[in-house]
């Protein structure tokens, strides 16, 4: 299994020239990838302007969105950022798609909620088919969500599956059910298992209270993703442990504190 | 820390008890309704459990409480007038109301205030000044109705019609009674716990109830009934009544437990269905958590609410999966009321998805000794007799029930050298314009060339990547190969319908071919997935071109030697459109009967397959959408296959449209469907859904739900170790 790390680019407040100074030192630390989080109505900087400014400073870590709201996208100018940031970066983009959890972000979009999983398959019919707007075709995709036709939707068009986070024995889970869909979809092999944390190493109360305000929209749940997050080396040692020994290719930890110096931190964890 | 607990049952004196004996200097005060010795029921059982966590965290309660049980290892089950026994299991039960005199002393002496025949009259009473109120007042819960949107309550009747008696005949096993009446089957679920008496509930689904008449009776009348029709089993016994009437048992789950300083424990919070046995463990394992809760956060209310409620809501999840398993079952076992004793027990014993073959095989050997012979001698059960598993039980001239697939056809011989019964090639295609995708082999071409480049499989052994394509293989020499090996050799014949033209598999499912693609039919002209062309609607003419195409492919798949055929009317492609109104809207007779088509290619392909060989069909049994086709409708279909000489049912379900918004693949998701397709329609079913252990298939084929099943075997890291090459020389070490 790899481990990838986040940009802090969903953390309120982050200046927005950390992100190149991050994105180098992730490129010279032991990590496999450097991913963004998506959202709209909220203080954070675009996934793909934020995977753009990490491409042009980078040579070797991969990029990737993890996952980026489709729907509240027009669909040939998402195809277009993408295909971007990966012509930029050389082709290091992975593509983590999903309809995304907050109605807000639809409303400050203009973007009807309803329909979103339709369109969101639409969208990567598109990238399938490429259609002249200069994506790759074997660009890397990855789609997220938890329901049903979520999984279906994987197994019809990516590569792999991009899990929302939790415990080791969720993410089990919901790997069982992508490979069931993926053997009911006919397709060959197995599916890529993408996975994702929280931690902070250090400043872990400025930790819980972003992540009380960023899941404040789940009601009683953000306390409970504040008390998940991994605050502790061993805590993070088990993790992806526990990841790992569930099938995952890929785990990916977010930061929850927007100081490069966790990023250290978690280098010297993962070493 | 001043605590206040709503209601005094297992849960809420538990975790007085504890709160008490922490030595945090807590102001522990229970609030009752009822009076001290007013309790309703009878026996509480515990199943499979020790109570280890009391154990450690109040070792005298659980002296107390573990030296009243009543234990036993056995489950009767008496079913078609006879008696099956099975043992190594581990239940033990007390009467609620010494259960409650325990843990009432027991939180006295600790210094706990009980005030009993007290009613609660507004919760925010209590809240106010209190440092942390407990809802433990049960399943009609006060504390959770008062917050009922803060917790998120959903609350809805479960199973059976229900009614909860005592007995004077003191059983020794936990028994189960199925009795069949006039209006359906009728049962109990009874279990010993004092030396006097049992506990005995009665339950059947509400069209029983209602056809034997037991909801136009009184408390009386209803006992009397019961008396009546359990008279041999109770062999001159009383029933007792407690206030016992016939009930909906309700299933409450709420997204939060907690709410500022209020938090929920035991039934308040959730239930479980009584066939599992586990409500009143469940609630005194909630006790015990959240006191252990408040010792890691001394002081800090939320966090220790939050940790609460991280440790216990996935144990309960769990545990509602499988009790919400354990109801469903008894509210459909009366279709199963035609099955033999022996299957019938072991699916009464796997029906809750926690007891599986193999784990049963640990418990009570002897039982799945007597199942495994009985399975393997066709319903015969030698004394004495050793035989398999299930999987490995023959099966109409299969050597064992192990179904493989082999989409790419070069793989059959490897797959039969691994050991399945019956190697499955396919799809293959009727007529190239049949073809899902340019590599969908043909019964022409069994390799055609990929459109993509070959990818390594790194989740299948490496045999079974070398070589990924056989140029120049014939259909017969890998029918040859799949026999030399010991097994039967079954083909999937497909018209891709408005799912072809496509690209190869390995880059995605439904993705057109921008270039060399080629024109689609289908019953409507109704595109499948975005993207997609649409397709023509079949004219008369088309429709015989493609009943011709399968007649003769049909005579083709006999002459290359295959032992099985399978008719695809599933996933959506041409015959399983024709099935969904989703995509048959057609306005003449192939819409009216959506089933004519696919029965007329049917006919036409039994006219031509020898009639000794074993002809299959896939069939999608329900679309997963609202205005599609329903359960109920694909067995109906299973039905007509059957009298028209299909002898094995394929189950599966959905991809008719891509966007199915009750798509499900969750962990065997098509075993149910296969369960009931098979119960229902009385046919014999093969199930897939991504099993992937011999477990999974020996337990679902000993409980009859399916008797042929699709493995979907992953490679393992321990088969590339055996495999791979020693990094020194095996060379035997001379000691010194």
């Amino acid at each position: 299994m790899n481990v990838g790390v986040g940009l802090p680019n969903t953390i309120p407040g982050t200046d927005g020239r950390l992100f190149a100074d991050w994105a180098r030192r992730a490129d010279a630390g032991p990590f496999s990838t450097l991913a963004v989080l998506d959202r709209l109505a909220y203080d954070s900087i675009d996934p793909f302007c934020a995977l753009a400014a990490a491409a042009a400073v980078t040579e070797r870590v991969q990029l990737a969105t993890m996952i980026a709201i489709g729907p509240l996208r027009n669909t040939a100018l998402l195809v277009k950022q993408a295909a971007s940031v990966d012509a930029m970066s050389g082709g290091r983009l992975t593509l983590g798609l999903a309809v995304g959890a907050r109605l807000d972000d639809f409303v400050a979009a203009g973007v009807d909620h309803g329909g979103r999983g339709a369109r969101l398959s639409e969208q990567l019919a598109a990238l399938r088919d490429g259609d002249g707007l200069g994506v790759r075709e074997d660009l890397r995709v990855l789609v997220g969500g938890m329901t049903g036709p979520a999984f279906a939707r994987m197994a019809r068009y990516a590569d792999g599956y991009a899990h929302n986070g939790g415990p080791p024995r969720a993410f089990d889970r919901a790997a069982a059910s992508a490979r069931a869909a993926w053997s009911d979809l006919g397709r060959p092999g197995r599916p890529l298992l993408w996975g994702q944390g929280y931690f902070a190493l250090g400043d872990e109360d400025a930790g819980a209270a972003y992540l009380r305000d960023y899941y404040e929209f789940t009601g009683p749940f953000a306390e409970k993703i504040a008390a998940g997050n991994l605050v502790s080396p061993r805590a993070i040692k088990d993790f992806v442990r526990g990841y790992a020994e569930a099938g995952c290719d890929e785990l990916i930890l977010f930061p929850t504190v927007a100081d490069a110096a966790q990023l250290e931190r978690l280098a010297e964890v993962l070493a | 820390m001043k605590v206040r607990i709503v209601g005094a049952g297992p849960g809420g004196l538990q975790l007085a008890i504890l709160l008490a004996k922490s030595g945090a200097a807590h102001d522990v005060e229970v609030i009752e309704r009822n009076a001290p010795d007013a309790t309703f029921g009878w026996g509480v059982v515990f199943s499979e459990e020790t109570l280890g966590a009391l154990r450690d965290a109040d070792p005298e309660t659980h002296f107390r409480i573990t030296d009243t049980f009543a234990r036993w290892p056995t489950v009767d089950i008496r079913y078609r007038g006879r008696l099956l026994r099975s043992r190594g299991h581990a239940f033990s039960a007390i009467a609620r109301k010494r259960l409650l005199e325990i843990l009432q002393s027991r939180a006295r002496e600790l210094g706990v205030a009980l005030r009993f025949e007290r009613e609660v009259d507004s919760v925010a009473a209590v809240v106010e000044g209190a440092d942390l109120v407990v809802g433990a007042d049960g399943v009609k819960s006060l504390v959770r109705r008062t917050y009922a949107e803060r917790f998120g309550e959903r609350i809805r009747p479960q199973g059976c019609k229900y009614v909860w008696f005592g007995t004077d005949l003191v059983l020794d096993a936990f028994t189960f009674i199925f009795k069949q009446t006039d209006a359906g089957l009728v049962q109990v679920h009874a279990y010993p716990f004092d030396e006097r008496t049992s506990t005995w509930i009665v339950e059947c689904p509400e069209h029983t109830w209602r056809g034997l008449g037991f909801d136009a009776m009184d408390e009386a009348e209803s006992l009397a009934a019961c008396e009546a029709l359990f008279a041999d089993e109770l062999g001159g016994h009383r029933l007792l009544s407690n206030r016992s009437l016939w009930t909906d048992f309700l299933l409450v789950r709420c997204d939060s437990w907690h709410h500022g300083n209020v938090v929920l424990v035991g039934d308040a919070a959730h239930t479980a269905h009584f066939s599992i046995g586990s409500g009143t463990k469940l609630a005194m394992e909630d006790a015990i958590a959240l006191a252990q809760a408040f010792l890691r956060h001394p002081g800090d209310v939320e966090r220790a609410l939050v940790d609460y409620e991280l440790e216990r809501q996935p144990v309960v999840e769990r545990f509602q999966l499988a009790a919400g398993e354990s109801a469903a079952y008894f509210t459909r076992v009366e279709r199963y009321a035609h099955m033999e004793p022996m299957p019938f027990a072991f699916n009464l014993l796997t029906r809750s998805g926690r007891v599986t073959h193999a784990n049963l095989a640990q418990r009570d050997p002897q039982f799945v000794r007597v199942l495994d012979a009985w399975f393997h001698g066709g319903g015969e059960a030698r004394p004495g007799a050793v035989a398999p598993p299930p999987l490995f039980a023959p099966w109409q001239g299969l050597r064992n029930r192990v179904v493989r697939a082999a989409p790419a056809p070069a793989l059959m011989p490897e797959l039969a050298r691994s050991g399945a019964g019956l190697v499955l090639a396919g799809p293959v295609a009727v007529t190239p314009e049949g073809r899902i995708a340019p590599d969908t082999p043909t019964l022409d071409d069994p390799a055609p060339p990929l459109d993509e480049p070959p990818r390594a499989r790194d989740d299948v052994p490496a045999a079974l990547n070398d070589p990924p394509q056989v140029v120049g293989a014939t259909w017969e020499a890998l029918v040859e190969g799949v026999h030399a090996a010991g097994a039967h050799a079954g083909v999937l014949l497909t018209h891709a319908g408005r799912r072809g033209s496509t690209h190869s598999r390995a880059r995605g499912a439904d993705i057109p071919l921008r270039q060399g693609g080629w024109p689609l039919i289908a019953p409507s002209p109704i595109a499948y997935a975005p993207r997609m062309p649409v397709p023509r609607a079949m004219t008369a003419a088309d429709m015989a071109a493609v009943r011709d195409a399968f007649a003769a492919a049909t005579r083709r798949a006999a002459d290359a030697g295959f032992d099985v055929l399978e008719l695809d009317m599933g996933h959506g492609y041409l015959l399983g459109s024709f099935l969904s109104p989703e995509s048959n809207r057609r306005d003449d007779e192939y819409g009216s009967d959506r089933m004519r088509f696919p029965l007329e290619v049917l006919d036409a392909v039994r006219q031509e397959w020898p009639e000794e060989r074993l002809l299959a069909v896939r069939l999608g049994v329900m679309d997963g959408t609202r205005r599609g086709l329903q359960l109920p409708d694909g067995i109906s279909v299973a039905r007509e296959l059957a009298a028209r000489g299909c002898g094995l049912v394929d189950v599966v379900a959905g991809q008719t449209v891509p966007e199915a918004a009750r798509a499900d693949y969750r962990r065997g998701f098509l075993t149910p469907l296969a369960d009931r397709v098979r119960a229902e329609a009385r046919v014999p079913t093969l199930v897939g859904g991504h099993l992937t252990t011999p477990d999974e298939a020996n337990t679902i084929l000993g409980a009859g739900r399916a008797d042929l099943c699709l493995l979907d075997v992953p490679a393992t890291d321990l088969e590339r170790q055996v495999a791979a090459a020693p990094s020194e020389p095996a060379a035997a070490v001379a000691l010194a």
